[in-house]
């Protein structure tokens, strides 16, 4: 969140509610707070009219900025919409995401689209409960769900949904699967388990600093076993409950005969607790009770913030669910029905409009349209779809109305088959040894070891003294320095890549980047910004481009096919008559009087009437838009997809780190050679599958590459899966974010090469860390065998051990951002 | 010192309470959203609570506090 942006900036520049440049001309007013304030859309005027007649315009000076972009088509809510919306009403619609209490009260589960701040969740509580019928409402900022509970015999909830719509935002069904109620348990255990951990520790050190104070000062010796007793009693909960999962993940370890740090933790914990126990009940030795539990606590917290960095992406967890619409029109004896679409079968007609998405694969029947593919396949053209030709569910329908009949449904669907795919590319990747973990083994059989010998000489040189010379072995050795060697190290360079736009979502990306040897990109919306831009306007006739420009984005103004939107940000003045569509060519309309076309050249030169020449192409590549009028060819309009402008000194920057750079795409166009040259790309296949791209990363790991996968799409889910690191970058479909192990959040591809940098620096960090735990307990195992050091002393050397570690890791926040774009 | 056998057993009892309270607090789900408590305290949507003859001057205030920022 950035809150150093001002507030309220949006009244002199843009839209007083979104914040978008209002169009010249355009008068949308409302009045807030007592002054006018300009709106760009009647979309916004609606929901600010609606805000402030809700009393609740005190959202305009709570939010931190305006700079927040809902969805401009859905703020007024139509006929049709609100007959969709009913079908949430239904009993059978409602079973996955309602709970039914006592006296008719209901409860929804909802995941609200477009909360960008704090005022967002303070404005949709407030308007819902307002609402007549609602009895508790509360949004979640963290994961944008919202609870409400409303009377069900005087609201209903489509009603609810619609006034959700009307301020802006959009609700959905929200219906955990079973793996995300798990990793919710799991969070809750993890909280819970810390929370044990964090009291119990700050109870056993007051106490331990009497304990201290005692042995300087002089205490009676039944205070001293009073107040061991109760740091026994504080320190038990701890370690049976908050430190389960050491003990639990070292079974687990030892059964599969594989050490793991986890085995030395639990050795550590367990033993001096058992000693501190055996020293209570006994009354002889010392306690050791302050710091097993700190050694507790300061291990929780590591896991709990790696297992926070897991769970973020898992958000979207039920993502494919989301892609696929929620209702569908079906077509029963010529009668248009709606349908939540979960209730399709096999052989169903159904009626996709414009700008619906397919509610499952089939075969189009009636009419033809284009179809946008770009959340399966990345590319942002849409795909001409004729009759008879199949249409793959989760689709978008861009142009004309067409009817379906629908063949797979369900888990059969292609969507569904390209996650089995991402299941399967999941099992089949390489796994990255831990160094840590590796060293671990050498290191626990080395102590154990020692420490067993170490115990029965003592035994047989001097019996009573045998014990108390092995415990404080086993404390000098405790791995705490070498435990916390590595998880302070990825913490702290994980913390510093998320504030620098990267978001480590698995514990060994830092460690795979490090040995990274090639980099493979996906060229649509990673290496390109992912949409048509207009690069050039070529008048054919002098000093007329701005007219020309205008002309056709009033001819283009109300269409929302990708190459029509290129020319959205230009304003005009003037008004189009007779508009008309030519699917897949075109658009046709009158402007003062005079017709002009806008498209392919030959349906574009179609309009000319006094038989000129249609110009010829101009050579340089990309996509050529022509107008004409009846006088003739006017113009010609250069759109590309442009590439990103960080890219080729981010592809520079790669290689001088000895990192050999791929692209994979599934174009096959000329377009793909040109940015290949422009970004100098080591090697390049265009082409290709998403089955083909995933056997061209396993070919190359094969043959021994470390492999970073970078890529936006669903089709790049399986590969992404099956590279040893993936990256996605933030505009990338949610089902991709979970599914990577790193996501690019600032969508800034220069801080791949930081993130590389840091994770090789953090791995002669976690080195230098690993070399001085061993380095310390080598040279104090000795002096402890030989029964020079006191158990106190021990203890000592341990926190100084760890600090060490600790601080040297802190080293790793710091990043040195030298090559940002000149 | 002997107060102590009184003082520590106390102490472990509003530690087992706090412990509660805690375990209570994470199953009502009062710690997944940890971003927006922090924020909603700062919003004033307390103006029905001025009385009258202040509001003018709380008025004032507020477009104060907002230009600089």
């Amino acid at each position: 969140m950035n809150s150093s942006l001002a507030p309220s900036q949006a009244t002199t520049e843009g839209c007083f509610h979104c914040g978008q440049d209002i169009p010249a001309g355009s008068s949308f007013v409302t009045v807030i707070d007592e002054k006018p304030r300009s709106m760009c859309c009647p979309g916004c005027q609606a929901v600010a009219q609606t805000i402030v007649e809700s009393g609740l315009d005190n959202f305009y000076k709570h939010r931190e900025t305006a700079s927040y972009t809902p969805d401009l088509s859905l703020k007024s809510v139509s006929d049709a919409q609100l007959s969709e919306l009913a079908l949430y009403d239904q009993e059978s619609v409602q079973r996955d995401f309602v709970v039914t209490k006592e006296d008719g009260i209901k409860e929804a589960t909802l995941v609200i689209e477009g909360i960008t701040c704090a005022a967002c969740i303070w404005l949709l509580e407030h308007h819902l409960k307002k609402q007549s019928g609602v009895e508790k409402v509360s949004v979640n900022l963290t994961n944008h769900r919202a609870r409400i509970s409303w009377d069900s015999k005087s609201q209903v909830l489509s009603l609810l949904l619609a006034e959700i719509y009307r301020i802006g935002y959009q609700a959905h069904p929200y219906h955990p699967d079973k793996e995300e109620q798990l990793l919710e348990q799991e969070r809750k255990r993890a909280t819970r388990r810390l929370g044990v951990a964090g009291i119990g520790m700050m109870q056993v050190m007051m106490i331990a600093v009497a304990l201290y104070g005692g042995a300087i000062q002089g205490i009676e010796g039944k205070h001293v076993t009073f107040m061991r007793w109760a740091s026994m009693v504080i320190a038990t909960p701890v370690i049976l409950y908050a430190a389960r999962p050491f003990f639990v993940a070292a079974l687990r370890d030892l059964r599969t005969r594989h050490l793991s740090m986890d085995v030395p933790v639990s050795i550590a914990i367990g033993g001096a607790y058992l000693a501190s126990i055996w020293a209570t009940v006994t009354d002889s030795g010392e306690v050791y009770f302050d710091s097993v539990t700190m050694f507790t606590f300061f291990l929780l917290i590591g896991r709990y913030l790696e297992m926070q960095a897991r769970h973020r992406t898992g958000r979207a967890g039920n993502a494919m669910l989301n892609l696929l619409p929620a209702s569908a029109i079906k077509i029963v004896d010529g009668e248009e029905t709606m349908v939540p679409a979960k209730e399709l079968s096999i052989g169903d007609q159904v009626l996709i409009k414009p700008g619906h998405t397919v509610p499952a694969d089939g075969k189009i029947v009636a009419g033809s349209s284009s179809i946008d593919e770009s959340a399966l396949t990345g590319e942002y053209l849409p795909i001409r779809k004729e009759l008879g030709e199949n249409v793959i569910g989760g689709t978008i329908n861009v142009e004309n109305p067409i009817t379906l009949e629908v063949t797979q449904v369900g888990a059969e669907t292609q969507l569904s088959s390209i996650v089995r795919l991402l299941e399967r590319a999941q099992e089949d990747k390489p796994k990255v040894a831990q160094l840590a973990d590796r060293f671990a083994s050498y290191f626990v059989s080395a102590v154990l070891l020692t420490a067993a010998t170490v115990g029965f000489s003592w035994w047989l040189i001097s019996p009573e003294d045998a014990f108390w010379i092995t415990l404080s072995v086993l404390v000098v050795t405790c791995p705490c320095a070498l435990s916390l060697a590595t998880p302070t190290a990825l913490t702290a360079a994980t913390g510093t890549l998320r504030q620098n736009g990267i978001l480590i979502t698995r514990g060994h990306v830092l460690e795979s980047l490090a040995r990274a040897t090639h980099i493979v990109f996906d060229k649509t919306g990673t290496l390109t910004e992912g949409n048509l831009t207009l690069q050039e306007t070529r008048s054919l006739a002098e000093h007329k481009t701005d007219e020309h420009l205008q002309i056709a984005a009033a001819l283009e103004k109300h269409s929302e096919h990708p190459i029509a939107q290129a020319f959205h940000t230009v304003v005009s003045d003037y008004k189009v008559e007779n508009l008309q569509a030519t699917l897949g060519q075109g658009l046709e309309g009158l402007i003062d009087g005079i017709k002009y076309r806008i498209g392919k050249p030959e349906y574009s030169h179609g309009v000319c009437d006094n038989g000129s020449f249609l110009p010829e192409l101009p050579a340089q590549s990309g996509q050529w838009l022509l107008l004409c009028s009846e006088a003739g060819p006017q113009a010609w309009f250069r759109l590309n997809d442009q590439i990103r402008p960080e890219a080729a000194d981010t592809i520079k920057h790669l290689q001088s780190l000895g990192i050999r750079c791929e692209m994979l795409t599934g174009d096959s166009s000329s377009a793909v050679g040109e940015v290949a040259a422009i970004l100098n790309i080591d090697h390049v296949v265009s082409g290709v599958s998403p089955e083909q791209k995933l056997a061209h990363i396993q070919q190359l790991q094969q043959n021994g590459a470390q492999v970073i996968m970078v890529g936006d799409g669903i089709n790049d889910i399986p590969v992404l899966a099956g590279a040893q690191t993936s990256i996605a970058m933030g505009s990338a479909t949610d089902l991709a974010k979970t599914n990577a192990d790193g996501v690019l959040i600032s969508a800034d591809l220069l801080r791949l090469v930081d993130a590389i940098k840091l994770s090789r620096k953090t791995r002669s960090v976690i080195r230098q860390n690993l070399g001085w735990a061993a380095g310390y307990n080598f040279l104090a195992l000795p002096l402890a065998a030989l029964g020079f050091v006191a158990p106190y002393m021990a203890a000592l050397g341990m926190s100084l051990s760890s600090l060490v570690v600790v601080g040297n890791a802190l080293r790793l926040s710091k990043l040195s951002k030298t090559n940002r774009v000149k | 010192m002997d107060i102590i056998f009184l003082l520590i057993p106390i102490a472990i009892i509003l530690v087992s309470f706090a412990i509660w309270a805690f375990f209570y607090s994470v199953n009502s789900g009062q710690f997944e959203d940890l971003e927006s408590p922090a924020h909603s305290i700062l919003f004033e949507d307390d103006d029905h609570l001025i009385p009258d003859d202040l509001k003018d001057k709380a008025k004032d205030k507020n477009s104060d506090e907002h230009k600089p920022e």
